[in-house]
């Protein structure tokens, strides 16, 4: 099925609504005096109004998706062009079926509900560094360029209109200076919706979309300013109204700004005491910010730069805050949000747009719009960026000057301005709405459409998408502490030196407020890159064990010879004389265990527990794809498939770790180490040999288990180990104890690897069960280690010794096999 | 020297070698004998005498640098008990922000001597290599900011540093291959593709008598 019959189908349905409007409200008896009680009823009026609105919005949300089953359109076409252009196919026919414009965008719904959202999520998930980075050269285009482009628009065309050009008007030099300046600002809407698709860098986009969010104070002084002028009359404006005027900028520029930091403290605030009603965590980001946007437009401050700071400056705090869950879900709703207002107000700008009424055509005026707003574009970009280029460090140069030009674009909230106009006090005011129209269309239809070419003909740098690397953040951090040392040292204040001051302060007095403690901990950057990578790499794994069929392989190098090694059943000892081989051979190796050792030393206690849910660990993977079928409003089950993520990332860790390990430690052992290798891999071999498989050709109920093992694929020396030790009970712990001492003092590598790290399991993960996995190894070694001294048990070691065959995993890691394998997740990130 | 500086002669030479401009110098200049407190020479404890230092992590890192005198351009290695202000412009210049008449030669060059500043920063031992005991200093000096943070976290992550920057030089290791550390070259290719000289480099060298906008 194409999208056109699709199409067909759902402006049927659009213009059901609007004949049923008709009618109903055409027969109003009727339904009043019901004769006796119906059945069903049909009410029409009753839902009306949220039926309406549901309905354009599923209509909207439908056009994305026919939209978006053709790559080839939308990537030539800008969406919003698109929806722009349907709006206008369903407006005509909403008029032809009813033949009054019932559907446009109002500026009370455009400002109250659909602009916020859009803002929001600007500001929310604005990349502050960048951001405050270029602040300087942002307020500049954004204020100054602002009123730049709305001096010279107005002062232009009523220069042209002195003229005689454009015919009689009834206008003064006070309407086009009004008109220009709500035509004057870019349009954040439009501007984001138009250079996403654009990906231009980083500097160049913060630039353009910074600006258009912050000029809103600058359109909001300027519309209500020259509004007030045209309505008590030119022959009143005085100097003391223009200083006023000036005044007034800095309050609502400022009071917004204000407004918006302070709703972002409360924010921060509230969220740090969020921790027993996660399920409502996330509302609390949209309410308080939106009543930050609320409380400005209450005060008649700039609503747009209250929201937008609360956003920037919240989003830190915030975002360590509240847990994982709660972050995705702000994510993906304000994301929702956005997007869906976007297309909802592009939309309606089509619609709009069809309505005879508003239009007055005056191709002069027009024209002359749009000559001088590109061309007042063009001249101040290039001004103020020679002005700018004197005091910035990475030049802007004439292609991004082209590019920010072209940038330009107006949009809905233009719109919604002229649309406040009062037709008493502004006598043309179709004209200016028609105008405005006509310029919003033609900047984001034909330069949307031609930006894009633009951008690859002009070879614009373009954002590299790079997955962040954790040696860079490294640097990049020691950087930021090597350039402002130097400026400390050089004795200047610059920006490094404002940065610094800044994190401190920050770190010593904003976290502390603003943080939960537990968050205080994880929230440096870099470790959130290291645990981003960790993630991947997790994910990599996993996803090549489901290629596999198996979770198995990540557990341990060596599974596939492994699997049936399990609980500890004493098996015939032929193999005695291979330990008693090992134990002559690989004394030298011990050290590497021993921080293991002392892992297990502190879980001493919980041994037990551990063992217990370590097995149950294993079950786990079993239900994976069952839910828990528990309805709770205030509770969402998500522990298992959490705690299964945790272990698998755990052990993902653990094994790049070890596998790291014996690499970088060969730094003190390398030699020995790769003698044992061999000769370790020779004792596989033969192994192997006398044992296929690394099964034992017994009999028995061992057999039954180990098949019933396999067939879980769950198993692993590691359970085995975990009973051995069980089984040999403290004994083993406490000779290992005494062991250590002779061993500690050689330098040992990595030890309790990542989870120190991770936030809010610290204590748990300490002894979690899978922490425990790593001793996979510890068994073996201790236990080689302890048997002469309790000979008693060596009989029952000797079987998993045997099929554990590999006895050092750590080693093992570092086996033909294996290495290519652990190095996978590097090889695909880079 | 010190004083002779305010020669014009000797200023030339100096703002031929390092690249700044003669007001730059003057600045630095008296930066430099404030710092000495009229000496001839800077030695380390007078870096103790700026109060903003004493908050950086890597503080000593950074102090060290301005006596390594593989950063003072000598031939020779180790450390120097002073420096004097030509030594003190020499690093400076280190923080030179690109010139745009510069050709792609001296861009190459100019990249290549800001990353071997930085090399030489983490490389402690002189050897050439960045060792993973080095980087895990350097990490748990980074990090050390934050007091919530466990040694061995920075520990983990100097070994999930290192590991990458192995995976990146080396590609797949073989069973028996071992990683020692990462040699300059190594450090380069880490580098790749991120511009540093727009990154590594301080805003007032490039100072102008207009003040500070941003």
């Amino acid at each position: 099925m194409g999208p056109a019959p699709c199409l067909g189908l759902l402006l049927g349905l659009l213009a059901l609504p609007a004949t049923l409007g008709q009618r109903s409200s055409g027969s109003p008896i009727n339904s009043s005096q019901p004769q006796s009680f119906a059945i069903v009823s049909f009410k029409w009026n009753h839902v009306k109004d949220p039926y309406i609105i549901t309905l354009w919005i599923l209509v909207a949300s439908l056009a994305k998706i026919v939209f978006h089953l053709s790559h080839k359109v939308t990537r030539v076409v800008p969406e919003s062009a698109l929806l722009i252009v349907l709006g206008l196919f369903l407006g005509g026919i909403v008029w032809a079926a009813d033949h009054i414009a019932s559907f446009t965008l109002t500026p009370n719904v455009f400002f109250f509900y659909l602009l916020p959202p859009i803002v929001l999520d600007a500001g929310y998930f604005m990349p502050n560094r960048l951001f405050f980075g270029n602040l300087g050269s942002i307020l500049l285009y954004a204020v100054i360029g602002t009123v730049w482009n709305a001096a010279t628009t107005g002062l232009s065309l009523y220069g042209v209109y002195l003229t005689g050009i454009m015919g009689h008007l009834d206008i003064g030099l006070l309407d086009f200076l009004l008109f220009g300046s709500l035509i004057a600002a870019v349009d954040p809407v439009a501007v984001l919706a138009v250079f996403e698709e654009v990906h231009v860098n980083e500097v160049l986009f913060i630039i353009v979309f910074g600006e258009s969010l912050l000029n809103d104070a600058v359109t909001v002084v300027l519309y209500n300013v020259f509004e007030s002028f045209v309505a008590i009359g030119p022959e009143n404006v005085t100097g003391i109204e223009c200083a006023k005027g000036i005044v007034s900028f800095f309050v609502v520029s400022l009071g917004g700004t204000l407004v918006g930091i302070f709703f972002a403290f409360l924010l921060s605030l509230v969220s740090r005491f969020t921790k027993h009603v996660r399920i409502i965590e996330p509302g609390f980001v949209f309410i308080i910010s939106y009543l930050s946007y609320l409380t400005a437009e209450m005060l008649s401050l700039s609503a747009i730069l209250a929201i937008t700071f609360c956003g920037i400056c919240c989003q830190k705090y915030v975002k360590a805050n509240i847990s994982e869950q709660s972050s995705t879900t702000v994510r993906y709703t304000m994301k929702m949000l956005a997007s869906g207002a976007e297309t909802i107000i592009f939309m309606f700008l089509g619609i709009s747009a069809v309505n005879p009424e508003i239009w007055t055509w005056n191709t002069a005026f027009i024209l002359l719009t749009l000559v001088f707003i590109s061309v007042y574009r063009v001249i101040g970009v290039v001004l103020q960026t020679w002005i700018l280029n004197h005091y910035r460090m990475v030049q802007l140069e004439i292609i991004d000057q082209v590019v920010m030009s072209y940038g330009g674009l107006r949009g809905a909230v233009a719109f919604a301005l002229v649309a406040l106009l009062d037709m008493n006090k502004v006598k043309e005011r179709n004209l200016f709405v028609s105008t405005t129209i006509i310029v919003v269309f033609f900047t984001v239809i034909f330069q949307g459409l031609t930006i894009k070419p633009l951008v690859q003909w002009l070879k614009v740098k373009k954002t590299e998408h790079r997955e962040p690397k954790l040696n860079e953040k490294l640097h990049g951090r020691a950087f930021d502490h090597i350039l402002s040392a130097i400026e400390d040292i050089s004795g200047q204040i610059g920006h490094n030196y404002l940065r610094d001051k800044w994190s401190n302060f920050d770190r010593k007095f904003l976290s502390k407020i603003l943080m939960r403690r537990s968050a205080q901990k994880s929230r440096d950057q870099i470790l959130n890159v290291f645990h981003e990578l960790n993630l991947k790499d997790a994910i990599t794994y996993v996803a090549e064990g489901e290629r596999r069929g198996s979770l198995a392989f990540i557990r341990s190098p060596s599974t596939d010879n492994m699997v049936n090694v399990d609980f500890s059943t004493p098996r015939p000892s032929t193999v005695e004389s291979s330990v008693s081989y090992l134990l002559r051979e690989k004394a030298g190796p011990v050290c590497l265990d021993m921080q293991a050792l002392e892992q297990r030393r502190k879980s001493i206690r919980d041994t037990e527990d551990t063992v217990t849910h370590h097995t149950l660990q294993q079950y786990l993977y079993k239900p994976r794809q069952e839910h828990k079928h528990l309805y709770s409003r205030h509770e969402i089950m998500h522990n298992e498939d959490e705690k299964q993520d945790k272990e698998i990332f755990h052990r993902t860790m653990r094994k790049r770790l070890e596998s790291f390990k014996s690499t970088k430690l060969g730094i003190n052992h390398s030699k020995k180490l790769n003698k044992i290798h061999k000769r370790d891999r020779g004792q596989k071999r033969r192994n192997s040999s006398v044992i296929p498989n690394g099964k034992i050709p017994s009999e028995n109920p061992v057999q039954d288990f180990a098949l019933k093992e396999k067939d879980l694929e769950f198993s692993e020396p590691e359970d085995s180990n975990d009973y051995e030790t069980l089984h040999l009970g403290k004994g083993v712990d406490f000779l290992a104890d005494v062991t250590k001492q002779n061993f500690t003092d050689t330098p040992s590598g990595i030890d309790n690897p990542v989870f120190s790290a991770d936030d809010g399991q610290s204590v748990y993960m300490k002894f979690s069960p899978w922490l425990s996995s790593e001793d996979t190894v510890v068994p073996s070694q201790r236990a080689r280690v302890q048997i002469p001294y309790s000979p008693n048990n060596f009989r029952r070691l000797t079987p998993f010794r045997l099929s554990n065959k590999s006895i050092d995993s750590f080693l093992q890691a570092d086996g033909p096999e294996d290495r290519p394998r652990s190095f996978l997740p590097e090889s695909t990130h880079m | 020297m010190g004083s002779a500086h305010s020669l014009p002669a000797e200023m030339r030479a100096l703002a031929e070698k390092t690249g700044f401009t003669s007001d730059q110098i003057e600045h630095l200049h008296r930066r430099f004998k404030q710092l000495s407190r009229d000496q001839l020479t800077i030695r380390k404890e007078n870096f103790d005498s700026i109060p903003d230092l004493e908050f950086n992590p890597i503080r000593s890192k950074i102090v060290h640098a301005f006596f390594d005198k593989r950063n003072l351009r000598q031939e020779s290695d180790g450390l120097a008990d002073e420096i004097d202000f030509e030594d003190f412009l020499t690093i400076m210049s280190y923080f030179r922000p690109i010139e745009t008449s510069m050709d792609e030669e001296q861009l190459e060059r100019f990249r290549r001597d800001k990353l071997k500043f930085l090399f030489h920063m983490y490389d402690s031992d002189r050897d050439g290599k960045i060792t993973l005991h080095e980087y895990r200093n350097v990490v748990e000096e980074l990090l050390s900011g934050n007091p919530h943070l466990e040694k061995e976290a920075a520990r983990s992550i100097a070994d999930g540093a290192m590991m990458e920057a192995a995976s990146i030089c080396v590609g797949q290791m073989g069973p028996d291959q071992v990683y020692e550390g990462i040699t300059f070259e190594d450090f380069l290719k880490m580098w790749q593709g991120i511009d540093i000289e727009t990154k590594m480099h301080v805003r007032f060298l490039n100072m102008e008598p207009i003040g500070h906008c941003y």
